[in-house]
């Protein structure tokens, strides 16, 4: 189990999870997305190989309308 | 007879940011439509083959919240991303830095604001910022005063564009200081594009008509009452105002000259 932090919202994790997996509970396009991992820019390629540990802080951002 | 040559010349009228290529001098904003369905017609009817978007955080408690890339193909229209809402250098580059990663965006607007009222551009760290992205590799449009001395601190540091605001962003008051936008086309080797506070057509053609390579244009758009209509008023105003500027406007009079020849009248 993980208490984890994912854009400023606590939540559990329950299982072991990837942020491949993660991505895919939220039902996002990993194509469409970049991710921060404690601050980090976590590379599209370790999203498969990455797993969300206790106390880590999670940014998943997206492009929205903006001018 | 007509003289094809002078229009047929239109086509080596070339708008390029970089080595980037642009059909249109109108690039529009993503922000303030009604719907992402609007949004993407009133893109259509500009023209505008380059969009601004910001980046924010994906909404993790509604799983079906449309996606703007859903109504706006990044491989049709250049995506510009903007650090909209970001008051310090420090989040401006982390901003930047998530938005390349999303794709491999490297062109990108800064935009750093140093006061919410006026959400007027905070020139010291944008200058600062700027420096930090042209050497990991981004190519920068500046979002700027209309200060020359500013514009040529920004080209000078390797800007790809420069994009003075015209007045406030959001205001619709158009253009506040023609002189000083003048003086900073006259000396920019780089792109000169009018960000912010344009409010209605004729403001777009008057910032062509002064030489701007290209505007930037959202609230004026997404705000007006028939926002598709107002898309199209301005990818023909842009349009205007730059074959204006290329015809070379004739020189101003104090006095009148009458347009009919004074021979032969009938007296």
């Amino acid at each position: 189990m993980a208490k984890i932090q994912l854009n400023g919202r606590k939540i559990i994790l329950k299982q072991k999870m990837s942020i491949l997996d993660l991505l895919k509970r939220y039902k996002i396009n990993e194509k469409k997305v970049a991710i921060e991992l404690n601050g980090q820019i976590l590379p599209k390629g370790k999203y498969r190989l990455i797993k969300p540990k206790n106390k880590d802080k999670i940014e998943i951002v997206q492009f929205i309308g903006g001018g | 007879m007509f003289n094809l040559l002078e229009v047929v010349n239109l086509k080596k009228d070339i708008f390029k940011i970089e080595k980037k290529i642009f059909k249109s001098r109108l690039i529009v904003g993503t922000g303030k439509y009604k719907s992402l369905k609007q949004t993407a017609e009133a893109i259509k009817a500009s023209g505008a083959d380059m969009v601004t978007v910001a980046v924010r955080r994906v909404n993790i408690s509604n799983k079906k919240k449309p996606l703007l890339m859903d109504y706006v193909n990044p491989k049709k229209i250049t995506y510009l991303p903007n650090t909209a809402g970001c008051f310090n250098s420090d989040d401006a580059l982390r901003t930047l830095r998530l938005a390349r990663e999303i794709g491999g965006w490297k062109m990108v607007k800064l935009e750093i604001l140093g006061d919410k009222k006026t959400l007027y551009p905070e020139m010291i760290e944008t200058l600062k910022t700027t420096k930090v992205l042209v050497k990991e590799g981004f190519k920068v449009l500046v979002y700027c005063t209309d200060d020359p001395l500013h514009a040529k601190k920004l080209e000078d540091m390797g800007a790809s564009a420069i994009m003075p605001l015209a007045a406030p962003i959001g205001s619709g008051l158009g253009i506040h200081n023609k002189l000083n936008i003048s003086l900073i086309i006259k000396q920019s080797k780089i792109p000169v594009i009018i960000d912010a506070g344009i409010g209605t057509a004729s403001d777009a053609t008057i910032a062509m008509e002064l030489g701007c390579d290209a505007v930037l244009i959202n609230s004026a758009i997404a705000l007006a009452k028939k926002p598709i209509l107002m898309a199209r008023a301005f990818k023909n105003a842009v349009i205007s105002g730059r074959q204006s500027y290329l015809s070379g406007r004739m020189k101003k009079n104090n006095f009148a000259s009458a347009s009919s020849p004074l021979d032969g009248i009938i007296s």
